[in-house]
């Protein structure tokens, strides 16, 4: 796994593109994340209100574990890792091959949505950093 | 893996604390959370079963300050000794930069030292990385047991099992008093910052 480098223009380009996807679609949190479980980008206004290394550190953990337990089952990987709660919800997905996208929405946004415009990040965002 | 924020002028790095069981890593992370300050420490983060055995990680997120001009973010891990956990250390070493090994001076966990050493190698292998690559220091932990009637191993004994190829640095430790506690995470953070800045010429 080779480190990342983050350039101010790359943050810049991928903060928008996740605002502009998510965060105006009615999305309260996203968190960018590589495997290692380090934030790459926060957005969202409850960001300084949360414990957001806890969490990254967490979601990287909980998505390694599902990627080992696909494998077991002879999956490859899942596609998708979805916690559903009364209010609120977090949905995780892989961005290219070494980044990790954690989203946290409430009951105002659907599911579906979020695959579709989570999927459509996954483009972008990979495409911005390099795909490697 | 760590993550250089050019933008912001951060490097964070990942250390884990690797050793068999209640060989005392959770002890040397609680200790530090506990001495250091609110401003350079964030909240300490442990998944532990009922029996207070690490299940999955402790985490403990640390800001050492400033080198050459970048903010130093450390995160601090330790994996869960138990051998049955073998999937979920693996899982705490991706993206690691830096490593301490903690050994017991307990006589009885002689071989589980050795056995965990090993199964360091093979995980590390399964994620392509060497110990020659990784910045690597021993820990011998429980110093305070050899004056006392317990039977412990020597020094020598320990260097013999885990530091023939190794040869690094070790410290003596007694994590529940603090013992070589700092002196070990000072030397692992200079190594691995050293090292990750010197593989991104940064220094
Ligand atoms: N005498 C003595 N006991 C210690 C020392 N360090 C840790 N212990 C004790 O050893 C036991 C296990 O310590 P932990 O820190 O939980 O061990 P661990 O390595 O995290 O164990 P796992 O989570 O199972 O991998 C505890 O009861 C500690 O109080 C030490 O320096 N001296
Ligand atoms: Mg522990």
């Amino acid at each position: 796994m080779a480190d990342l480098v983050l350039t101010a223009s790359v943050l810049k380009e991928t903060k928008i593109q996740i605002e502009n996807t998510l965060i105006k679609a009615g999305v309260n949190t996203v968190l960018l994340i590589d495997e290692a479980g380090n934030i790459v980008v926060a957005c969202g206004h409850k960001i300084n209100n949360m414990d957001t290394t806890s969490l990254a550190a967490l979601a990287a953990a909980n998505f390694g574990a599902a990627s080992q337990i696909a494998k077991l089952i002879g999956e490859d990987d899942f596609a998708l890792l979805f916690h559903k709660g009364k209010k609120g919800s977090i949905h995780v997905a892989r961005i290219g091959t070494d980044l990790i996208l954690v989203t946290i929405f409430g009951d105002n946004v659907s599911l579906g949505l979020i695959r579709l415009r989570v999927a459509q990040l996954a483009r972008t965002i990979g495409k911005a950093f390099g795909q490697k | 893996m760590a993550l250089i924020n050019l933008s912001k002028r951060e490097i964070h790095c990942k250390i884990v604390y690797y050793g068999p069981g209640r060989c005392g890593k959770t002890t040397n992370l609680l200790y530090i959370y506990n001495a250091m300050n609110n401003k350079a420490r964030g909240k300490m983060l442990t998944i532990e079963t009922k029996g207070e055995r690490t299940l999955f990680f402790d985490l403990l997120p640390l800001n050492l300050g400033k080198i050459n001009g970048f903010d130093i973010r450390i995160q601090l891990y330790t994996v869960p000794g138990q051998t049955i956990y073998k999937a979920t250390r693996k899982l705490v070493l991706k993206g690691v930069d830096g490593l301490v090994f903690v050994a017991d001076y307990l006589k009885v966990r002689h071989e589980k030292n050795i056995e965990s050493l090993q199964d360091l190698h093979r995980n590390l292998l399964e994620h392509n990385l060497t110990l020659e690559e990784i910045p690597i220091i021993l820990q011998f932990n429980k110093c305070d047991l050899v004056p006392t009637p317990i039977p412990t191993l020597t020094e020598e004994e320990l260097e013999t099992d885990l530091n023939r190829e190794l040869k690094t640095k070790i410290f003596e430790a007694a994590a529940t008093k603090g013992i070589g506690v700092f002196e070990t995470l000072k030397e692992i953070s200079k190594r691995t910052v050293h090292y990750v800045a010197t593989k991104h010429l940064l220094t």
